[in-house]
């Protein structure tokens, strides 16, 4: 902090001599830095807020309402408005678990195999005609899908198999169609930025092309792949809107994949309008939005952990 | 550095070669003797690069290429139809300019090929690797961390890794497209040596910026200028007696 105050001192002293080295551009260097710095800010104070907010009403329902942790994470009846209310969460866990993990079952394979395809088969074509079509796949919005899972999904479903149609088959079903693109396009900008030296290595020793893609490529990108996989798990685990139209939103662990179901983020959307804020039924609500927060979180860790991995 | 009086391994033929509308290759023609070492040398853009390329069809890949003329290796023509290149490129093996091990262990990366190839037995891929890893004087030096990630080791051993895997797959000849410009000069040392040990088995082309390389490693040298092959000679000749102007005009540092 010495140094640029006796440069400035000199500066106005001698004039030309110093002028070559003076800092130039003061006004930019600090208006870049403050309005960036407040940016920040307003990011951290945001997340920040949410994490309090979700967290201080969830957590009322344990410590203010006196429901048990182990009665809401294990109970099997959702009954707020009954003569004893019950609060047991774990049909809707249940529920976003069963959808989210299914619809990453199906989406995923789907997705890499286009990746693949995309940048291994044929790049030129894929670059210019599917990866449009899949990025506008990515921009519908989710009621779109919802509305296709309620006029198609589950129509084919009833007809096919027992029951009404609706439940965590079409949810999962629905869902995997809209983390496709997210899947995709992970998989596609990691297989793309493979570096062009390993797979020539493997083709000048002889393999083929789809031993080269089995053994180096597929391998060698495999943290990342897994990365779009979690997180288009984590998008499936936090959409609403689509599920709730062709889950079927009742509060049981259902018997079968066609008997109607419901999340996390179906129940919460569905009640919090009937509810008044403070309420036990309400802060249970915030208590079902704190599981899908830390649930998040468990999978930024996860995206973390596979991309460190990738580093090495 | 003796004549070697060898056979004619490969057989460039008047072959031409187009990027697009781009000629690349013009009306090459040189025979590549066997078991010796063959320089190839010229002013970057001159097409060494694609020469080599075109000798395990590695051109094949690259859209838009068109090839006209005749490319023989052991009398067969590889690019006629009957040619399995997988088969090929087994039989003419590649180090690149950037050491390119993949992010696998040492050992598996010394058993890819012959794994790719069909042999599984553990015995015979021990022995594989542990000749290979011999032949590219590398052993010593990586036998206790066969298990550890090739990624781990210097630019010098990892183009050494690179060169014991083109061996392991038990190729005719092995292409080196500027091999050592990654390198620091003892690491470079270490590989000139091992191109020398390695000629008496392979039969070596190697494309190099360096000419002093050239002259100390090389039997034949040939000098490329602008796609076009101005002079193949005994890399002694060459150097000390250049026939062609330009030849002697590169050499001696005018242009390049
Ligand atoms: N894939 C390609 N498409 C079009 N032109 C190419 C392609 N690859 C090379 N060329 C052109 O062909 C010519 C020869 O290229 P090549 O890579 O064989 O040169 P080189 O002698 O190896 O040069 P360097 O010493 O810089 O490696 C160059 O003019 C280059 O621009
Ligand atoms: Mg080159």
């Amino acid at each position: 902090m010495e140094q640029p105050a006796v440069m400035n001192k000199k500066r106005v002293q001698t004039g030309s001599t110093t002028r070559a080295f003076a800092k130039p551009h003061v006004i930019e260097e600090w208006v870049g830095k403050v309005y960036t710095a407040l940016c920040i800010l307003v990011l951290v104070i945001t997340i920040g807020a949410i994490v309090y907010f979700v967290s201080s009403r969830g957590l009322a329902t344990f410590f203010v309402d006196g429901v048990s942790l182990g009665g809401l994470l294990g109970g099997l009846k959702w009954e707020p408005e009954g003569d004893i209310p019950l609060y047991g969460a774990l049909p809707f866990i249940f529920g976003s678990f069963s959808t989210s993990v299914l619809a990453a079952l199906m989406a995923a394979p789907l997705g890499m195999c286009a990746a693949v395809f995309m940048t291994q088969i044929m790049p030129g074509f894929g670059k210019k005609v599917l990866q449009p079509v899949i990025e506008l796949l990515a921009g519908i919005p989710s009621v779109v899908f919802g509305f296709v899972g309620l006029s198609v999904v589950v129509p084919v479903l009833r007809a096919i198999f027992p029951g009404q149609g609706i439940g965590i088959a079409a949810g999962s079903i629905v869902l995997s169609l809209m983390i496709l693109p997210t899947i995709t396009t992970i998989a596609t900008d990691a297989l793309a930025a493979l570096p062009r030296g390993l797979k020539e290595g493997s083709f000048a020793l002889g393999a083929t092309r789809w031993q080269t893609i089995y053994r180096i490529v597929l391998p060698t990108t495999l943290p990342s792949l897994l990365t779009g996989v979690v997180l288009g798990m984590s998008r499936a685990f936090g959409e609403a809107l689509a599920v709730q139209m062709v889950i079927g939103n009742s509060p049981h662990i259902p018997h079968s994949l066609f008997e109607s179901a419901s999340t996390l983020t179906s129940a919460i959307t569905l009640d919090m309008g009937n509810t008044v804020m403070g309420s036990t039924h309400n802060n249970a609500l915030w208590s079902l939005a704190l599981i899908l927060l830390s649930m998040t979180f468990v999978f930024v860790f996860v995206v973390r952990f596979l991309e460190r991995r990738n580093k090495r | 550095m003796q004549s070697v009086a060898s056979q004619t391994l490969i057989d460039i033929h008047k072959l031409n070669l187009y990027y697009g509308q781009f000629h690349a290759l013009k009306d090459v023609t040189m025979d590549i003797p066997e078991k010796a070492i063959t320089a190839f040398i010229g002013p970057s853009g001159c097409g060494k690069s694609t020469l080599l390329r075109t000798l395990n069809r590695m051109n094949d890949m690259i859209p838009g290429t068109r090839i006209e003329g005749k490319v023989a290796i052991g009398g067969a023509d590889i690019y006629s139809k009957e040619v399995d290149v997988e088969t090929l490129r087994k039989k003419v093996g590649m180090v690149f300019q950037q050491p390119n091990p993949f992010p696998k262990s040492i050992y598996d990366n010394i058993a890819y090929g012959p794994r790719l190839h069909g042999i599984r037995g553990k015995q015979k891929l021990d022995e594989i690797v542990e000749t290979s890893l011999r032949s590219a004087a590398l052993w010593d030096e990586v036998k206790d961390y066969l298990k550890r990630s090739a990624l781990s080791f210097s630019g010098g051993q990892q183009q050494r890794l690179c060169i014991a895997r083109a061996i392991a797959v038990n190729p005719d000849i092995l292409l080196m497209d500027e091999a050592t410009s990654a390198l620091d000069p003892i690491s470079t040392l270490k590989i000139e040596e091992l191109a020398q040990e390695l000629k008496d088995k392979y039969t070596i082309v190697m494309v190099t910026h360096n000419m002093h390389q050239a002259a100390r490693v090389s039997n034949q040298t040939v000098f490329f200028l602008n796609g076009e092959v101005v002079e193949f000679a005994e890399t002694e000749k060459l150097f000390s007696n250049p026939r062609d102007q330009r030849t002697e005009d590169y050499i001696s540092g005018r242009f390049g």
